[in-house]
């Protein structure tokens, strides 16, 4: 594998690692809070266990002097917050990493290569001192920052914001661990002579207009700027964070939010509050989605307008439930029994996210049709930075029409799409209907009738196709390039930096933020390429397939990752390499 | 009453509708019925929306000019509740079958009468599936012959009422389609009680249940006294619970639950429904900003 070595150092990559429970998160929320009025551009994301309490999570930290929103294997600082983490990461420490923690921790280390670059600093002691051994977090992220010579302005607003809630007290004597751990890890840096890199500050004055958020934020946060009014799911990972966000934010944005007892009583009662009108979202994960389909079906039938995101993680059945995947494309493509037009969205960065959230129920409002946002749990537990601009707020139009006597719920168009009236406003009788129905709603075995509604379902996906989202491209993009590396959602940022490292410019990399229904003007953009690979995480090439199947482009490699973890930007030069 | 039956008309459906049912079906004295119990409880036919699963009961809302939403078997409950969330001003009346209700749907069942909605379940209870041509239902008798039961059922049937009131549903009670009456009082007392309620009619289905027939029912129901009092739970579970005879009447009532519509929140200072109001879009940008 290609050992992705520093270039000068533009980046450094902190790994957190300890036991569930252990505080990580509050480490990670210090640190890239300092980083970002710092200076750097940053990234996070986090892998964990599906359990509550001990095992081994972790989250990288990454910062850099241009934007970065991927994962490296290479560990430049490694906290350990327990013992039992050496083991799950020996392989990626090596002897230029510096290992930061406890001595008795420390002193477990048996990683061949590594353990050499130690800064031991007493975070128990230090914390008990201070009061509480929990503090034992804000010692660690304070000689962390010494390490990295940043300034501690960020980390003490950090910790202002997460303790708000504790009080003056807890914020006081988190602000004393933070500035003790600060003093022992400066005076590492003389007496043991600790080497890190220096990156350079270049986004100051920048990162003030950045926004730094989870992709599960995004997405919730891109449903209530879509006009979101009606959330009803049940908890599953890696989604639940979006119902978490809207449940949190429900109240002053007017959403009706409910934790449904099961997914299909959460999508029935969604297409209920759409009949009458609301503007419903909802999450879940590919076995919760499973038990949907047949009221996605209902949502085609009906023509009620639903919004569906989909996080997934690694299948079949329960699978891998807190790592991630993109094995749920097949599933969500046709998902439902029957012919009807649908749209599928796949968001790679938080902005697009947002955007995307937004069109996908603007949609779902404009055709009719049920419309979804198909994520991962690396996307949904990563945080990166973005700019507010990128950040567009759609206007937002509600196609509810008053209704006259008369009104037929299904009455024939020239686009297939009937003004949507609602039950209690206007005159006229909203009359949805699951089985097949006549214009006014009512059941129907006239099998002309039928051919007339299929073709009415139908039809609407020729128009989505002309304004399906075109995808983006990095690299030479000029026409030049004799190959293309596809991805699909959350793999953007990883393939735009790898490539950029390889300085390739015969090859350019392709992001996908729609993946259905494909834009028929993506064949003429991909014409004329030598080779395509489109890379992905599942085992069969799904969106190869789909991309064969609907557009008729040949691809010619496809590069699978379906163990769980998310690409790395090593693996991806490797890939990119050997195009 | 000249008055009362003109305002009935008003959900008729043209005279030419074709209507699915079988000739002597119980469901056409329910439908007779609700017309006169929605008029009685003075619903506005425009805020009314009828909400079915599927099944010979489910087509009920064909039948009647009025809104509604005929989703997919088992699955009425959570529309009814979407709606009424979404709406709260609107009337929401499920019609739907004893599979569709207590069997496909069972899960729900439980759980919208936790939620306790202000909305008014009717079900059709012929103790038999009857649209997929005589299969056991949840409420089919033991012993019950049917093609896929040769020997029998042998298993228990559910009992919805004492279910209902075990959850402490704030309404509960059953009729029969063989007393018209008593079905239209019983039906316009749901549909005004405020909260979930439950109307458990016993409905003849003529062609696939020749056990329980109009004969059975009648030989085999009676009427709660005068002086029984709906709102004493452990009685009412008493009476739901009683075996070999069925009352027909308000088995319980309790005004003490607070409705889900008035408890999730954006009701509180604003009663418009959600289709009315505008986008809170300084909301969100202000959250957004707190991202920076
Ligand atoms: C998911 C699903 N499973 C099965 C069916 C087939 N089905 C339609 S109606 C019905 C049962 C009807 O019984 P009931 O609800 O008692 O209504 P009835 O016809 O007796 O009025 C069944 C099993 C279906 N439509 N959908
Ligand atoms: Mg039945």
């Amino acid at each position: 594998m290609t050992n992705y070595t520093k270039k000068e150092s533009h980046d450094v990559s902190i790994l957190l690692a300890g036991q569930a429970g252990q505080g990580i998160m509050t480490i990670e929320k210090i640190l890239t809070r300092a980083f970002k009025e710092e200076g750097f551009s940053v990234f996070a994301t986090r892998e964990y266990m599906s359990r509550v309490r001990g095992g081994v999570n972790s989250t990288q930290v990454r910062i850099a002097d241009a934007s970065i929103a991927a994962p490296v294997e290479r560990v430049d600082v490694f906290v350990a917050l327990d013992g039992h983490a050496f083991e799950r990461y020996c392989s990626r420490l090596t002897d230029k990493t510096v290992i930061i923690g406890d001595k008795h921790v420390a002193d477990m280390c048996q990683c061949s290569a590594a353990c050499k670059n130690i800064v031991t600093i007493p975070l128990r002691e230090i914390a008990s001192d201070i009061g509480r051994s929990v503090y034992a977090n804000t010692v660690a992220a304070g000689a962390i920052l010494a390490l990295l010579d940043v300034p501690l302005d960020g980390a003490r607003d950090a910790l202002q914001t997460l303790f708000v809630s504790k009080g003056q007290d807890v914020i006081t004597h988190n602000i004393t661990a933070l500035e003790r751990g600060y003093k022992h890890g400066s005076h590492a840096v003389f007496s043991q002579n600790i080497q890190i890199d220096t990156v350079a500050r270049t986004q100051k004055e920048d990162n003030k207009k950045h926004v730094f958020m989870a992709g599960y934020e995004a997405v919730g946060l891109g449903a209530l700027a879509g006009g979101v009014d009606f959330c009803t799911s049940y908890p599953m990972s890696p989604s639940t964070g979006v119902l978490t966000y809207i449940a949190q934010h429900g109240k002053e944005c007017g959403v009706v939010v409910e934790q449904a007892t099961d997914e299909i009583g959460a999508i029935n009662m969604s297409l209920g509050a759409s009949y009458a009108g609301a503007r419903p979202i909802i999450t879940t994960s590919g076995g919760g989605f499973a038990l949907m389909e047949e009221a996605v079906s209902l949502a085609a039938m009906t023509e009620t307008p639903v919004t569906v995101h989909i996080a997934q993680r690694p299948g079949p059945a329960t699978g891998l439930p807190t790592r991630t995947a993109q094995e749920d494309l097949n599933l969500v493509l046709h998902a439902g029994h029957g012919e009807f037009a649908r749209a599928i969205f796949a968001p790679g960065t938080t902005a697009e996210a947002f955007v995307c959230t937004q069109r996908a129920v603007a949609l779902a409002d404009a055709y009719q049709i049920p419309t979804f946002i198909l994520t991962d749990q690396y996307f949904m537990d990563s945080l990166a930075l973005a700019h507010e601009d990128d950040f567009t707020f759609m206007p937002i139009k509600k196609h509810i029409v008053e209704t006259d006597q008369g009104y037929k719920r299904y009455a024939l168009t020239e686009n297939g799409i009937t003004p949507r009236g609602i039950p209690g406003y206007g005159y006229g009788f909203v009359c949805a209907d699951s089985d097949e129905h006549d214009e006014s709603g009512h059941i129907t075995e006239d099998l002309d009738v039928r051919v007339q509604m299929v073709q009415k379902r139908r039809k609407r996906l020729e128009a989505l196709a002309q304004e399906a989202l075109m995808p983006s491209c990095s690299g030479a993009c000029d026409g030049s390039a004799k190959k293309a590396l596809i991805v699909w959602g959350s793999n953007r940022a990883v393939a735009q930096e790898a490539l950029a490292h390889t300085e390739r410019d015969d090859v350019i990399a392709v992001h996908f933020a729609q993946v259905y229904p494909l834009n028929p003007r993506v064949k003429e953009m991909l014409d004329g390429l030598e080779k395509i690979a489109v890379m992905e995480n599942n085992v069969t090439g799904q969106f190869a397939d789909l991309l064969e199947r609907d557009l008729g482009i040949k691809v010619d490699t496809r590069i699978a990752k379906y163990n769980g973890a998310p690409f790395t930007v090593e693996e991806v030069i490797n890939h990119i390499t050997q195009l | 009453m000249l008055n009362q039956s003109l305002q009935e008309n008003v959900f008729d459906m043209p005279p030419q509708t074709d209507i699915a049912w079988c000739p002597g079906c119980g469901n056409f004295p329910i439908l007779r019925v609700i017309k006169g119990a929605l008029a009685d409880a003075g619903v506005d036919q425009r805020m009314l929306t009828l909400v079915s699963g599927i099944g010979q009961a489910g087509k009920l809302p064909q039948y009647l000019k009025c809104h509604y939403f005929n989703g997919l078997h088992g699955r009425a409950l959570p529309v009814a509740t979407g709606i009424k969330a979404a709406n709260p001003h609107l009337t929401v009346v499920v019609t739907s079958g004893d599979g569709d209700v207590y069997g496909e749907g069972g899960n729900h069942l439980i759980h919208t009468i936790r939620r306790n909605p202000d909305i008014t379940v009717l079900v059709h209870d012929n103790m038999i599936y009857g649209l997929t041509k005589g299969q056991a239902s949840p409420t089919s008798e033991e012993g019950l012959v049917t093609p896929i039961q040769p020997r029998g059922v042998y298993v228990d049937p559910i009992n919805p009422l004492a279910l209902a009131i075990s959850l402490d549903a704030p309404f509960v009670a059953r009729t029969s389609a063989g007393e018209p009456q008593h079905m239209r009082e019983t039906i316009a007392a749901a549909i005004a009680h405020k909260g979930f309620s439950l109307v458990d009619i016993f409905q003849p289905c003529v062609v696939f249940n020749k056990v329980n027939t109009y004969q059975w029912f009648k030989e085999h129901t009676y009427f709660l006294d005068d002086d029984y009092d709906p709102t004493d739970r452990m009685a009412a579970f008493a009476r739901a619970t009683e075996e070999g005879r069925y009352g027909l009447g308000i088995f319980y009532r309790t005004d003490t639950r607070a409705v889900f519509e008035d408890e999730v929140g954006v009701y509180d200072d604003d009663k418009r429904p959600l289709y009315e109001r505008k986008p809170q879009v300084a909301a969100v940008k202000a959250l957004l900003a707190m991202k920076r």
